[in-house]
């Protein structure tokens, strides 16, 4: 915790007195207070975090432009976007552009919104994710510097997807920050990607914060593609508070990090407002997955939909735990939660939770479980048109996959998530892409 | 439904208040370890029980009020408030011998209740049915035990146990149900006063079903019984447990531990109709029902099955739970949980897998009304040395009303490929439709909410024995009486 502390005013001792600074401090305080979650605290139940506790992670003060640009290049998305490029945390501008959005849209560096417009933009910071809210919460405002901010103005409909890809290409321990701040207009509509790739030999600690608030009838399609490399560390939260109307889709897509820590939570605070939630856990080695999903039905007439995959090899660990909460007077309530988990391996280990609270009468909450391992029936019928056992096996546990593969619509990324998970099943696949 | 009726309905009583007016010894409120030392000499108990009570003292008080996890709030309780012990009867007088020493209020209590303790009434039913009644801190008397005794089975109080085979007591004892397990374990192995103590020899199958009657009568005690449930192998029983209390209007606290071994193809069925006292409309008084209930399947192929159908308590926390040691070993948890007015229920059951080819089956049923609060909370843990092992849970809430709560917190750890674990809840209110049907066929309202939710409790009354099926589905119906409008 020592080193937490000296990095912390280290990057604190120069900043400018003001609301940020002050912030800030109290952020750490909390953070102090708090201390790295154990299992002793149910919501950590399953993941162990004091490890972090123990590193060194210090803040990057530069990094190497050309194989930030040689990563990008091999494993970025190729998609016709506006784009934003961080690396170790720094905005590569290099790498960035977004030339060509509409007057009514804002998007831009955090860190530049900090410096030409404080007022609103602390107006949208910890509004949703304040350092009450959780200590990984609280350690990301008392470090935040960068991120990005995005205001749509009502009735626009972003002309491209918003792609924001975060780069960890440093070969020491280098911890960031980021915070994506969202302000979605009345009847407006934002499609945002985030992709976090890791050089192989990276060990970054990234923890991420993302605050969106959603005026009535907006819309915004969230797709988060994880792929760390196998020793990061990865903590991440989105907070979204949704109004009249509005309607929220995220896609989480698992298939790094050494210690991946996922919050989705949803306000749905206005009639009509709906959220849908998928995501794939897709763990190999000794990775620890770790996805809790949070609902609140603050209004009636508000919907809810959640379908997660997890699909655990050699000795990996999955956690699902997702609620629901339906308060009092939240009544004409549908709230959906289906959670299916593929075993591989008998090191494997699964913990899942859904959970339900509902103190209204009149809803239709439904949540399942299952735990199992391939269906011999459907194994046999491939085997017995000569397919062998273990390509046999590869497309079922794809197909597996695929139910929550199949919802994302741009192909590019539909493309990128089946090639990653069918190249690293046990029983490899060569997918001949369809354009 | 007109607001008359509702009212009339809401009144309707728990008929169980009563007091039973009746001389009796009661050890003044306070806990220490003098309180404990006058339990053991006062039940002859050997020195090695008395060791081990004074142990799990200490460590109680080392242990804390676990109420941060469990979804249930109530004020701190004051444990030297609390009488550990009270007997009817004066203070020195020996316990009755027979059944027909014992004073008769006492039998009249018991006869008001409808647990007849004269065997020769019992008999007129369809079947006997062997009973152990405990009255507060003691057993009042055990029928059927020379017929019992005839097939090898051993029925009697844990106190008696204790007396007379000291040794399968000492073996079994605590071994399910470690003193440290938990607060209200560790409480229990510290001043447990009476319970039943049931032990099948190998291959016998119990003749009868065996039951015990718990009534809580005088006030200001808390009922810390003990029951130990031992089938060797092959051999199989059925065991059914009510209990009630009378109205007060403070609460009083019941923390019992039930421990049950099963070995090689055993089978253990136990039943609990559990009606304390729920406390009255504004939530005031009632049982604190805080309760270690586990069953260990040690053989193979042997199988712990529980039912209950917990009506009554202010405050229901308990997980009856299946440790599956054995290869292929079974266990079974079926459960209807109503709440209604003030109380609460975090309930719900753990199944741990070690055995290969072991099986769970786990269905709940939870119906929340008024002003109340039920939650059910489950843990199915899948070890690796588990293969095979397969889960099946379903839980369904129904709410009636729209300030009660329905809550579910299942909890799935699965460390095995081979595993198959299935999870299905449902939260819903009655269908309009389902009611709208029956209402136009001419049938009341109030009727029709307890068809619907006869119905909807079924998969549990099934495998509830004949006798407590009847007396569930009337317990059911008039705990909800004034919950529909």
């Amino acid at each position: 915790m020592k080193h937490y502390a000296q990095a912390f005013d280290a990057f604190n001792k120069n900043a400018e007195d003001g609301w940020l600074k002050s912030q800030r401090i109290a952020a750490f305080a909390r953070f102090e207070h708090l201390g790295f979650p154990t299992p002793s605290v149910e919501y950590w139940k399953y993941t162990d975090t004091k490890a972090l506790a123990k590193r060194e992670f210090k803040l990057a003060t530069g990094y190497d432009q050309q194989a930030a640009a040689e990563l990008l290049k091999a494993k970025g998305l190729k998609l016709d976007a506006h784009r934003l490029v961080f690396v170790d945390g720094l905005l590569s501008s290099e790498l960035s552009n977004l030339e060509g959005l509409q007057d009514a849209v804002v998007i831009e560096p955090l860190s530049q919104a900090l410096a030409t417009e404080l007022e609103l933009t602390s107006g949208m910071m910890g509004r949703l994710a304040g350092i009450d809210v959780d200590v990984f919460t609280a350690l990301n405002f008392a470090f935040v510097s960068e991120g990005v901010v995005v205001r749509v103005g009502a009735n626009q409909k972003v002309n491209k997807p918003l792609l924001v890809t975060y780069l960890s290409t440093a070969t020491e321990e280098v911890m960031s920050h980021p915070r994506i701040l969202i302000a979605a207009g009345a009847s407006s509509e934002l499609q945002l990607i985030e992709h976090f790739i890791g050089a192989d030999e990276a060990k970054n600690f990234t923890n991420r914060v993302v605050e969106g608030v959603m005026e009535r009838n907006a819309k915004i399609h969230h797709t988060l593609l994880q792929q760390p490399s196998d020793k990061e560390w990865w903590v991440g939260r989105i907070q979204i508070e949704q109004k009249r109307d509005s309607r929220y889709t995220s896609h989480q897509m698992n298939l790094g990090g050494k210690l991946v820590r996922d919050d989705l939570v949803c306000d749905l605070n206005g009639e009509g407002a709906e959220c849908d939630f998928s995501g794939l856990l897709f763990g190999r080695n000794r990775q620890h997955l770790d996805i809790h999903t949070l609902v609140n039905h603050n209004a009636p007439l508000t919907n809810s939909y959640e379908t997660y995959k997890t699909i655990l090899n050699d000795r990996s660990q999955g956690v699902f735990n997702s609620k629901v909460i339906v308060k009092k007077d939240s009544q004409k309530i549908h709230a959906v939660q289906n959670n299916a988990n593929l075993l591989l391996s008998d090191q494997a280990q699964i913990n899942a939770k859904p959970e339900l609270e509902i103190y209204a009468d009149d809803v239709k909450c439904a949540h399942g479980a299952t735990t199992g391992q391939l269906d011999m029936d459907a194994l046999f019928y491939l085997m017995a048109r000569g397919i062998g056992e273990e390509e046999a096996r590869g497309l079922l546990t794809l197909a597996f996959a695929n139910e929550v593969i199949d919802k994302l619509e741009l192909p590019e990324i539909y493309n990128l998530v089946e090639t990653t998970v069918a190249g690293q099943l046990p029983h490899k696949i060569e997918l001949e892409l369809t354009q | 439904m007109a607001n008359e009726e509702m009212e009339q309905l809401v009144s309707s009583e728990y008929k169980q208040g009563f007091v039973t007016d009746i001389e009796s010894y009661t050890l003044p409120p306070g806990l220490d370890e003098e309180v404990i030392r006058y339990i053991s000499s006062k039940k002859k108990e050997p020195q090695w029980l008395l060791d081990w009570r004074l142990e799990a003292f200490a460590l109680w008080k080392e242990m804390h009020d676990p109420q941060a996890w469990a979804n249930i709030g109530y004020p701190k309780i004051d444990f030297q408030a609390i009488s550990y012990y009270s007997a009817p009867g004066a203070k020195d007088k020996n316990a009755p011998k027979s059944l027909d020493e014992v004073d008769p209020k006492l039998l009249e209590t018991f006869e008001k209740l409808g647990i007849p303790l004269h065997e020769r009434a019992a008999l007129a039913g369809v079947r006997g049915v062997a009973v152990d009644a405990v009255f507060d801190s003691v057993s009042v008397g055990t029928t059927f035990k020379k017929e019992l005794a005839e097939a090898g089975v051993i029925f009697c109080s844990i106190s008696e146990a204790v007396q007379d085979h000291p040794e399968l007591v000492r073996k079994y004892l605590g071994t399910v149900v470690s003193k440290t397990d938990n607060f209200y374990a560790a409480l229990n192995a510290a001043v447990f006063t009476d319970g039943s103590f049931v032990f099948v020899p190998k291959g016998v199958t119990c003749p009868m079903e065996l039951s015990t009657y718990f009534r809580i009568n005088a006030a200001n005690t808390g009922q810390f019984e003990r029951t130990l449930i031992i089938c060797e192998e092959g051999a199989q029983v059925s065991y059914l447990e009510g209990c009630t209390a009378p109205m007060r209007d403070e609460n009083q606290l019941h923390a019992a531990v039930v421990e049950l071994v099963a070995l090689d193809d055993a089978y253990i069925k136990y039943s609990t109709v559990q009606n304390w006292y729920p406390g009255d409309e504004e939530g005031l008084g009632g049982i604190y029902n805080f309760v270690t209930k586990r069953g260990d399947c040690r053989g193979d192929r042997s199988k712990i099955s529980w039912t209950q159908v917990e009506t009554g308590s202010a405050i229901t926390w308990k997980y009856p739970s299946c440790i599956l040691r054995g290869k292929d070993s079974v266990g079974e948890f079926y459960s209807v949980a109503v709440t209604n007015n003030f109380q609460q229920a975090d309930t719900g059951t753990k199944m741990i897998h070690l055995g290969e080819g072991s099986r769970s089956t786990i269905i709940s049923k939870g119906i929340s009304a008024g002003r109340s609060n039920q939650s059910y909370r489950g843990l199915v843990k899948i070890l690796p040395s588990a293969k095979n092992a397969r889960n099946f849970t379903q839980c369904d809430s129904l709410l009636l009303g729209d300030k009660c709560g329905a809550h579910t917190f299942p909890y799935q750890e699965i460390g095995n490929a081979t595993a198959q674990v299935e999870h299905e809840a449902t939260t819903s209110k009655i269908g309009e439709d389902q009611l709208f049907y029956c209402m136009q066929r001419g049938i009341s309202e109030e009727d029709s909410v307890n068809m619907i939710v006869n119905g909807f409790c079924k998969d549990v009354f099934q495998e509830l024995p004949m006798e407590f099926a009847v007396e569930a589905e009337a317990l059911l119906n008039v705990t909800l009486e004034g919950a529909v409008g």
